[in-house]
């Protein structure tokens, strides 16, 4: 009898979940929350958090309902997470993603489907160029622009050779030949490490070392950064090679490479010292909610995702069928950036600047990441021409 | 020439430190017959003390002493809570268990140190490069983990072959029920090797996270080529271990450092950089895949059960 009757209220219970889940706005959010990488997940969580919270967790009028789910770094599963959320959850919007292979791997389903994906950090060139679509936007970049920004900045400093060194995935390919694009010197050597399981760089360092080049190129994001730098000081190049990054030093690889950081610059299109009135909000409030942690990139671009989405359920009034007025007005990329106002390309990818980074003693004495320079302004991706879509 | 010695050392570091950890893998497998998962965790665990005692008694040498003690300590008093219980169930409970264990392991370590992950700064005269040969400098750090392995290699040798208890530990591994029908306190025993087991794993995890980060999972990638090697080395076998980890951190090492530039002469230069470092990484198991098919039993089998 007893049991007749929870049963009974387990249907019932089912049979309503899927009554209310027009009346809410629900959203999908993937990406690595665990193993070494799962610093960066929480990241992204936290700062989407805090957008919600800014939003009063309501968008259009509606309450907002975030599903997380981990990838733990993998294509595979990063797939199976996206099918999930999209076929049995019914998500109305998909965001996160780190890692460019895990995007890849879930483009289709969330393409084919019509459900509208932000990706919150990959951006691999296939989705700026030939796998453009208008169910996809970024609130982060295309995967060669930073390291294009710090070829560059590279020519600036009148850099004459460089050895290019990256993990061999799709955004470590991408990264390289991004730096190759707009560095005018010579490129000495060119070194792909297995990704994400070698850690150890002593190979490498040794061929760059021996190469001769006047400046080596990484990027390593996540806890690969920390350990490339710590054995670059180790082999003694700190002073006698030069080192340029994209993605190797942020707020949260910063403890952990403490003074090896100091002097390495890097490239990117937000730094937590921007001076706009929603950066500086993000930042305090980010540095308020969870104490001891400070802000990444990873996290300024989710939280732009979630304003994002926002602008288009608003421009809705919460009725998230009308897909053709929600992608028309994300078009207008119509939200304050914590990064500042930018453009969105035909390929749905931003047209921002890009700044120099470098770490420096902030005033509690801790290391912390300052705008510079301005590298370039206003830089489009360098796929656009190869997407169909049109403005 | 003198690149290859410099990669010649990277290698021999890299297979010396996987030499530590497939010593303790090999004389627990070989002597008390038990598939060991966890082994992955205890070198973890010795990352872990190690960066936290050396910040508390802010001496790298006392920290790591310390660290090494408490991994023993450790592996001693999980032998005698869990893994004594499994010695007479087949291997694949004990695969289950110790992977449990793994999953225990990390969780404890993202309870207590949370899970961001921790650095062990080195003091400043480990971080100077040293001339060993004229043109060739070498990071003093790794240069100090090749004599510290060597030492350690070279007191297991005289340990294992040298005396009494070195002599039950042969005797284990190649006849358990007889030392233990002639008398001998074989749990003891294997409390002892299992510890020591640990203490080795301890010290490869320590050795290693200042080249590293100290992070949840750390070791569970290098778990693998640890099998790798004490199958390559025979199951068992000290000698084999050593043996087999310096092959395959040369292979793993140098097949990074030259195999790049050796297939850009065949192939273009973008399809060489993505395939080598495939390559590569397969190397290491080509020649486990090998050896199996040609000896069975390891390079270096121990002697007959």
């Amino acid at each position: 009898m007893k049991k007749a009757f929870w049963l009974a209220g387990a249907t019932v219970l089912a049979l309503a979940q899927p009554a209310s889940a027009g009346d809410s706005i629900k959203i999908g959010f993937v990406s690595t929350f665990s193993g070494p990488t799962a610093v960066i997940g929480n990241d992204m969580r936290n700062s989407f958090e805090l957008a919600l919270d800014h939003l009063g967790r309501k968008m259009g009028g509606k309450p907002v309902e975030v599903l997380y789910e981990d990838d733990g770094q993998k294509p595979d599963v990063g797939k199976q997470k996206t099918e999930k959320l999209i076929q049995s959850d019914k998500v109305d919007f998909i965001v996160g993603y780190i890692w460019s292979n895990v995007l890849l791997a879930s483009l289709k389903t969330a393409v084919d489907s019509k459900t509208f994906l932000i990706t919150s950090n990959a951006g691999p060139s296939q989705l700026a160029g030939e796998l453009c679509s208008p169910y996809v936007f970024s609130t982060s970049w295309q995967n060669d622009q930073t390291p294009q920004a710090v070829g560059t900045y590279m020519n600036q400093k009148g850099v004459k050779s460089v050895f290019l060194i990256g993990p061999n995935y799709a955004a470590g390919k991408d990264m390289l030949a991004g730096v190759k694009s707009t560095f005018k010197g010579q490129v000495v050597g060119e070194e792909y490490t297995v990704w994400p399981s070698q850690l150890d760089f002593s190979a490498e360092l040794t061929k760059a070392k021996n190469s001769k080049a006047e400046s080596i190129f990484v990027f390593y994001p996540g806890a690969a950064g920390v350990q490339f730098l710590n054995q670059y000081a180790q082999a003694g190049l700190k002073g006698q090679i030069p080192l340029y990054t994209a993605f190797t030093i942020d707020e949260l690889s910063l403890p952990l490479q403490k003074d090896n950081a100091i002097g390495v610059p890097g490239a990117q299109q937000w730094v937590n010292d921007l001076p706009f009135p929603e950066n500086k909000k993000f930042v305090e409030d980010y540095r308020k909610k969870y104490t001891g942690l400070r802000p990444t990139f990873y996290g300024a671009q989710s939280y732009d995702a979630a304003n994002l989405i926002n602008s288009a359920v608003v421009a809705v009034k919460g009725d998230t069928s009308k897909k053709d007025e929600m992608k028309a007005e994300m078009e207008k990329a119509n939200f304050k950036s914590v990064r500042g106002p930018f453009k969105y390309g035909n390929n749905h990818i931003p047209i921002q600047n890009f700044y120099l980074q470098d770490v420096v003693k902030d005033a509690d004495g801790q290391l912390s990441l300052k705008t510079v320079a301005t590298i370039v302004k206003d830089d489009q991706d360098r796929f656009h021409d190869k997407c169909p879509m049109k403005k | 020439m003198l690149v290859l010695v410099e990669q010649s050392l990277n290698g021999l570091q890299f297979g010396l430190l996987l030499f530590l950890l497939a010593a303790g893998l090999t004389l627990v497998f070989g002597i008390m017959d038990f598939v060991n998962l966890a082994h992955g965790s205890l070198y973890m665990m010795g990352a872990y003390f190690a960066a936290t005692f050396v910040a508390w008694t802010n001496s790298f040498v006392l920290g790591i002493l310390m660290a090494l003690g408490a991994t023993l300590l450790l592996g001693i008093a999980l032998e005698f809570i869990a893994l004594r219980h499994l010695y007479g169930r087949d291997h694949l409970d004990q695969v289950l268990a110790t992977f449990g264990l793994i999953l225990f392991f990390n969780d404890a370590v993202r309870l207590i140190w949370g899970p961001a992950g921790l650095s062990l700064p080195l003091p400043a005269w480990l971080t100077v490069p040293v001339q060993i040969v004229p043109g060739v400098f070498y990071p003093a750090y790794r240069l100090s983990i090749i004599v510290v392995a060597l030492a350690v290699a070279a007191l297991l040798y005289v340990v294992v072959m040298r005396t009494r208890i070195g002599m039950l530990i042969r005797a284990g591994a190649s006849n358990r029920e007889m030392i233990g029908a002639l008398g001998i306190n074989i749990k003891l025993l294997f409390t002892l090797v299992f510890g020591l087991g640990a203490a080795l794993a301890g010290l490869a995890g320590l050795m290693q996270a200042p080249i590293l980060t100290v992070q949840i999972g750390m070791g569970e990638n290098i778990l693998i080529l640890a099998f790798v090697i004490i199958v390559i080395g025979g199951i068992g076998s000290i000698r084999g271990a050593f043996m087999a980890a310096i092959f395959v951190g040369m292979i793993d090492t140098l097949g990074r450092a030259f195999l790049p530039d050796l297939l850009r002469t065949v192939l273009s230069s973008a399809a060489a950089s993505t395939a080598a470092p495939a390559l590569s990484s397969m190397l290491i198991y080509l020649l486990m895949a090998i050896v199996l098919v040609v000896r069975p039993e390891g390079l270096f089998p121990a002697a007959k059960r």
